[in-house]
């Protein structure tokens, strides 16, 4: 379903991403780990599309068709969907009318008929419960004043209700305390299907005991240098990055 | 036409979807502005004695009076000449219904969405009844429900109709807020006005539907003079609205008002607006001048004027709807969002003047600039010595959108009263591209995602409007603001 061949990236006039080579095959769940500024932000971004990230080479095949042109919102609607490492607050707009303004609108992008209100309540309603998300956080103005976890909770509920094929999590674990971490895993967990799949970023292994990857991938400098099932993240835990890195040169 | 090229044409119209012009055969005074000119609109609407009398003491007084020129706007000399003062579509004379109102007319007011059968209702949310006084150019056409009105003892009628059927009315009330020596333009309304709507409600009486006027200018180079005068009754409540649109043309169109309300004890007014001029296109050519005074009397103890505004149109907006706070215990309230896109300039704020005890008052402003355009809140808020226990709070936010618009506040205070409570809080901000590109990453288009920020921006005014309209005005939001961004 995704597969990235040899991607060039430049920000802000700076190759970020230098040559990186990466397939997921539907259903499955890749990690992305790798040190502080290596690229994993980067990578996410520019999978979603984001202005000012500078495809110069390479390209990125979603379903068989190169997406690299496609504008964010036309990705969005084809179901690639980004969890923020940082959610963005959106003052004055609950998560209740952003959420229908994101159905509705990849609906459009689709030529798909848009959900009535009924439909549309008690899919979020059902979808909010899970995560422990109350009616009254629902209507509260999108992230703003939210704790982090609460944040994160929010991405994992947009996630539910969007659908994706492809869910790009952005350190979805950072500044999430066990329980919230073991909510956010779980959401994620049900909605693992053979025709969805997951790119995982985090740093620690933690995650990865909750949310168990078929493969994980190290990328450093620009590019993934080591790719090996789910014991490569008890190498790093126990010998970090440079020793693993430097044992698969 | 190819289809791009129609599809572009599309686009370009859906800016100002408004901007037709209908063609009807119309009457005018002649052209400028003289003596002659104000006796022809007086025996136009075949005013009584006393009409002309006002009419003609406020044009003497005018005519040595000068321009305001405090406010952040910037246009060329008006030439007052250069106008025609009175223009109305030829028709029947006296009141009508609405079989006798030209189908060309009916057309205009049904591409505007303006439900003027009984039996129809606004596109919104709810099935009720708004009742309608339709003003094209300087007449109204029809006023609907009229009837149904006058079985509660509500009086909701064209002003020049209220002059010979409620003279009594009119003449105590007439000026009795906003008076003839006003301003400039408050006085060049006293001596020229043309139409606007008449409402008077009993007292104990909540009237029964939304009380709206919608004020259309049709005819090139004619300017438009708007007058309003509303009365509640003690006791009484109404909730009125305005709208206002305009064809699109390259010169300027000058729109100047003079609305004035009166709250008796315990009554209540919330007065809306959606301003929805021509705004001008993209390169500034054309729109209209928009100089309004607004102003309320809570005159009664208890009373509670709330006025709401959405100004997206104009050229230029210079309008100030203020509240005096007479009556003990009167609260005075304005909600306001102003847009201003491309090279439009709006000047507008409130005057919140605290005569009587424990009177309160709020001010929520939400100023929105774009492209090259300067947006201004001003406001004041007077306490007077003997208003013991007054307060205000007042709040003004303002959005940028891109760096080469602007934004200025200019609050004015003056409290003679020590104990007076008084909060002001601003702030100022930024659609940022990292709140953009969250919206696109999840399907929402920037042009949406733009509309869905700045109408989250104004949400707390947006709640203050009648729910029949508040859809409407949503969506202007986002329609102001197209090609703003990217
Ligand atoms: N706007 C920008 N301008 C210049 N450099 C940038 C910009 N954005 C990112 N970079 C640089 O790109 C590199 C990769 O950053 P990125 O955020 O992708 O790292 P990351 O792997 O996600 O790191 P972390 O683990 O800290 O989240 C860093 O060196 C960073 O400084
Ligand atoms: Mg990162």
């Amino acid at each position: 379903m995704l597969e990235i061949k040899d991607l060039h990236v430049n920000v802000h006039g700076k190759e970020i991403l230098k040559g990186l080579n990466l397939k997921v095959p539907p259903g499955e769940v890749h990690a992305i780990m790798g040190p502080n500024g290596a690229g994993k932000s980067t990578t996410s971004y520019t999978l979603a599309g984001r202005a000012g990230y500078e495809v110069t080479k390479g390209e990125i095949d979603f379903f068989g068709e190169d997406v690299t042109a496609l504008a964010p919102e036309e990705r969005a609607a084809r179901g690639i969907f980004l969890a923020f490492q940082y959610p963005l607050e959106i003052p004055g707009v609950s998560t209740m009318n952003f959420l229908k303004t994101a159905m509705n609108s990849q609906a459009k992008i689709r030529g798909e008929k848009e959900l009535n209100a009924a439909e549309f309540l008690r899919a979020v309603r059902a979808a909010a419960k899970e995560l422990n998300i109350s009616e009254d956080m629902l209507k509260r103005p999108l992230n703003v004043g939210f704790s982090g976890g609460e944040k994160k909770r929010n991405e994992t509920l947009q996630m539910a209700l969007l659908k994706p094929k492809l869910a790009i999590l952005d350190e979805m674990d950072s500044g999430l305390d066990i329980d919230a971490l073991k909510l956010v895993a779980e959401g994620v967990n049900k909605l693992r299907s053979p025709d969805r799949s997951f790119l995982v970023i985090t740093h620690y292994q933690r995650l990865l005991d909750y949310i168990v990857p078929d493969v994980i991938h190290i990328l450093a400098g620009g590019k993934i240098v080591l790719s090996g099932d789910k014991s490569l993240a008890l190498q790093l835990e126990q010998n970090g990055y440079d020793a693993v890195i430097a044992k698969a040169a | 036409m190819s289809e791009e090229a129609a599809a572009l044409q599309e686009l370009t119209e859906q800016k100002y979807k408004y901007g037709f012009v209908s063609d009807i055969e119309s009457e005018f005074a002649p052209k400028g502005l003289n003596e002659d000119v104000i006796r022809f609109i007086s025996a136009k609407k075949n005013e009584p004695e006393w009409m002309l009398d006002y009419r003609l003491s406020a044009y003497r007084r005018w005519v040595n009076m000068e321009e305001p020129s405090w406010a952040k706007l910037h246009y060329p000399k008006i030439d007052f000449q250069d106008a025609y003062y009175y223009a109305a579509p030829k028709a029947k004379e006296g009141p009508h219904t609405l079989e006798d109102v030209d189908p060309e007319l009916l057309r205009t007011y049904e591409k505007l969405g303006i439900p003027l059968h009984e039996q129809e209702v606004l596109a919104g949310v709810e099935q009720r009844r708004v009742a309608v006084d339709a003003v094209f150019d300087s007449v109204s056409v029809v006023t609907t429900f009229k009837d149904e009105l006058a079985k509660v003892g509500v009086i909701f009628c064209p002003i020049s109709e209220a002059v010979h059927s409620h003279p009594e009315l009119v003449k105590k009330y007439l000026g009795s807020v906003v008076p003839d020596t006003d301003n400039f333009y408050a006085t060049l309304n006293a001596a020229v006005f043309s139409e606007g709507s008449f409402v008077y409600i009993p007292p104990g009486v909540r009237c029964p539907m939304e009380l709206s006027t919608y004020f259309r200018i049709n005819a090139a180079k004619s300017g438009q003079f708007e007058r309003t005068l509303i009365i509640a009754d003690a006791g009484s409540y109404v909730s009125y609205l305005e709208g206002c649109t305009a064809p699109q043309r390259d010169e300027n169109q000058l729109h100047a008002a003079v609305v004035e309300l009166i709250a008796m004890d315990d009554a209540e007014i919330k007065y809306s607006t959606v301003q929805n001029w021509f705004p001008g296109d993209e390169n500034g050519k054309g729109g209209i001048y928009n100089f309004v005074t607004k102003r309320a009397d809570c005159r009664g103890k208890n009373s509670k004027v709330s006025w709401t505004q959405v100004e997206t149109g104009s050229a230029i907006t210079w309008k100030y709807p203020s509240c005096i706070l007479r009556g003990e215990n009167s609260v005075g309230e304005f909600y306001s969002i102003a847009i201003a896109n491309n090279y439009q300039q709006a000047d507008t704020g409130t005057k919140m003047i605290h005569l009587g005890k424990n009177t309160s008052s709020r001010i929520i402003s939400k100023g929105i600039s774009a492209g090259k355009a300067q947006n201004t809140y001003r406001g004041l808020v007077s306490i007077n010595a003997r208003a013991d226990g007054a307060r205000n709070f007042t709040q003004c936010d303002s959005l940028l959108i891109g760096d080469q618009c602007g934004a200025h506040t200019v609050p004015y205070i003056q409290s003679k009263n020590p104990k007076a409570i008084l909060e002001h809080e601003a702030t100022t901000s930024k659609i940022s591209d990292d709140q953009l590109f969250y919206c696109l990453s999840r399907g929402i288009p920037t042009e949406e995602a733009v509309s869905l920020i700045v109408n989250g921006f104004c949400r707390e005014v947006l709640q203050q409007l009648p729910m029949e309209f508040a859809v409407e005005a949503q969506k202007l939001v986002g329609l102001s603001l197209e090609g703003s961004v990217g």
